[in-house]
């Protein structure tokens, strides 16, 4: 079977070949990889799109887009391109430096969070051995990007969902993190790929007894709170702030933070799938069985897109079925229920790990 | 809050949402709850379903004999809101050789009806009802002027 690997090792001798200034080789590498990257989150945020109207649609009893493409899978395009073809207009006064500044600091947080989730074995951008305090610590800069964006509208609907926006990342940050670190506890490690490898004999929400479940419940619903999405969508809260942050922006600047959610959603998945679901390893009971060889031949990178995907869906199933919570109760769910769970949580976790009870 | 009471919350809200879920998770996987009709290609395939109560026009039933069951009472002209109604009458001469009241023209103002539905619920003999038809697009405003009762038609004898 043809591994990542291989593929990735044969198009860098291949390269090599060609340029033989080491330097230049590099640099030509990590433009490779920074062009697959973008036209491949572009493709997935379009997918995304398309794949939210849907899932809504059917879960309102509607049919969703349907006449643009086949069964309205083009739609998501049509709109894009409007939506490039849109004045992007900025408040006469507004702080325009930083107006125009924020939807980038946005999509360039989002870019840097992606960097070290793995897609199939050898297959990383970056395998830091600090993995997930580096994603942790990097997507609650998002927020930066969130006020700034509030901040220089001067518009008062934008200054209020920033400002509850910062509220709540800051809040659902430590429930993340604790989350997080439960399974960090049990692991024993900090990098992705380590976190994957430990999951060789049985994925954590199996194998890690009731606080790793608990742990996942918490991570789901703090990190849909986290990327500001429906039950917890009061940054943008449409009946009440219009649009929230973004109000002001418009044309391709808008679609900059519709990218970021998207990938942001990603992100958050993609990461749950790793700690909680074992990434790309697939479903493994035990060590060396012939359940385990025949789940090897399924390739790591279905798997992890397949987890993913999965995780994703329920998040949009929490959105279409959910009401919004108010900006006291979301404080409450947080700071009276979550964080004391999580705390508690993680003691089990440790002892857990201490007496050696997982698998 | 006693400890009893916060896993409680915890629980009946956990409860609550799952049901909500389970409301959802059944719409997502079952396509035939759908509502939506998908216009101009079902009326082609003649898909189209209506409600029964769908009020497209005003339109007023003839039978057989052109006849229909409208007295000329006014009683839907009094109670048009926006005044789309306009019935004239006359005296029509009855078999006996005596004269009654019946109408010479049922004017109807589609243009000006909201369809509220007043005429038809205080009608007294149904001689008026909501048709289906509510493709009404034309070029000329003047077509939208319409005469409900049919040339030469007559009320229905014993309609009162």
């Amino acid at each position: 079977m043809i591994t990542a690997n291989e593929i990735l090792h044969s198009i860098h001798v291949g390269l090599a070949g060609a340029i033989t200034n080491e330097m230049l080789l590099a640099i030509t590498e990590m433009a490779l990889v920074g062009i697959t990257l973008l036209g491949s989150l572009v493709c997935l945020s379009f997918f995304l799109g398309y794949m939210e109207r849907k899932v809504a649609a059917f879960m309102q009893i509607r049919l969703g887009p349907n006449r643009v493409g086949p069964k309205g899978s083009l739609q998501i395009v049509a709109d894009t391109i409007k939506l490039l073809f849109k004045e992007g207009l900025t408040p006469t006064s507004s702080d325009k430096f930083l107006f125009n500044l924020a939807p980038y600091i946005m999509v360039v947080t989002t870019m840097l969070v992606i960097a070290p989730i793995a897609y199939t074995k050898g297959m990383q951008i970056w395998d830091i051995n600090i993995g997930v305090l580096y994603v942790s610590s990097i997507s609650s800069m998002s927020v930066i990007g969130i006020l700034m964006a509030g901040w220089s509208s001067n518009n008062k609907y934008s200054l209020l969902g920033a400002m509850r926006c910062g509220a709540q990342i800051v809040s659902y940050e430590l429930s993340i993190g604790l989350s997080l670190i439960t399974i960090v506890v049990l692991t024993g490690e900090l990098s992705i790929s380590g976190i994957v490898e430990s999951q060789a004999n049985g994925w954590w929400l199996f194998k890690g007894h009731i606080p790793v479940i608990i742990a996942f419940v918490i991570f789901i619903i703090a990190s849909t709170a986290e990327i500001n999405r429906a039950p917890f969508d009061l940054a943008e809260a449409e009946s009440e702030l219009t649009a929230g942050f973004h109000t002001e922006y418009s044309g391709m600047k808008f679609a900059m933070f519709l990218l970021a959610e998207y990938i942001n959603l990603f992100i958050v998945a993609a990461m749950g799938a790793t700690l909680f679901l074992g990434g790309w390893m697939p479903l493994h009971f035990g060590v060396d069985n012939g359940f385990n060889h025949v789940m090897d031949y399924i390739p790591g990178f279905v798997w992890f897109f397949g987890k993913t995907f999965f995780l994703i869906f329920i998040i949009m199933w929490f959105r279409w079925t959910f009401p919004r919570l108010r900006i006291d109760q979301l404080l409450n769910l947080e700071w009276k229920y979550l964080l004391p769970i999580s705390m508690v949580n993680i003691l089990l976790a440790t002892l857990i790990a201490i007496m050696g009870w997982h698998f | 809050m006693g400890i009893g009471s916060y896993f409680k919350t915890i629980f009946t809200s956990v409860r609550s949402l799952m049901s909500g879920m389970k409301l959802t998770g059944y719409y997502f996987t079952h396509h035939k709850e759908i509502v939506t009709q998908q216009y101009p290609e079902n009326k082609a395939k003649g898909e189209l379903i209506l409600p029964e109560r769908f009020r497209g026009e005003v339109i007023m039933p003839h039978d057989e004999n052109n006849e229909h069951r409208c007295t000329g009472c006014q009683s839907c002209e009094l109670s048009c809101p926006n005044g789309s109604i306009k019935i004239i009458t006359k005296q029509a001469l009855q078999p006996d050789g005596k004269k009654k009241k019946a109408i010479d023209t049922w004017v109807y103002h589609l243009d000006m009806c909201t369809f509220c539905n007043l005429c038809i619920e205080a009608c007294p003999t149904q001689a008026i009802i909501m048709g289906q038809e509510f493709e009404h697009s034309v070029f000329d405003k003047k077509k939208l002027k319409k005469i409900l009762n049919e040339p030469g038609s007559q009320v229905k004898a014993g309609v009162e």
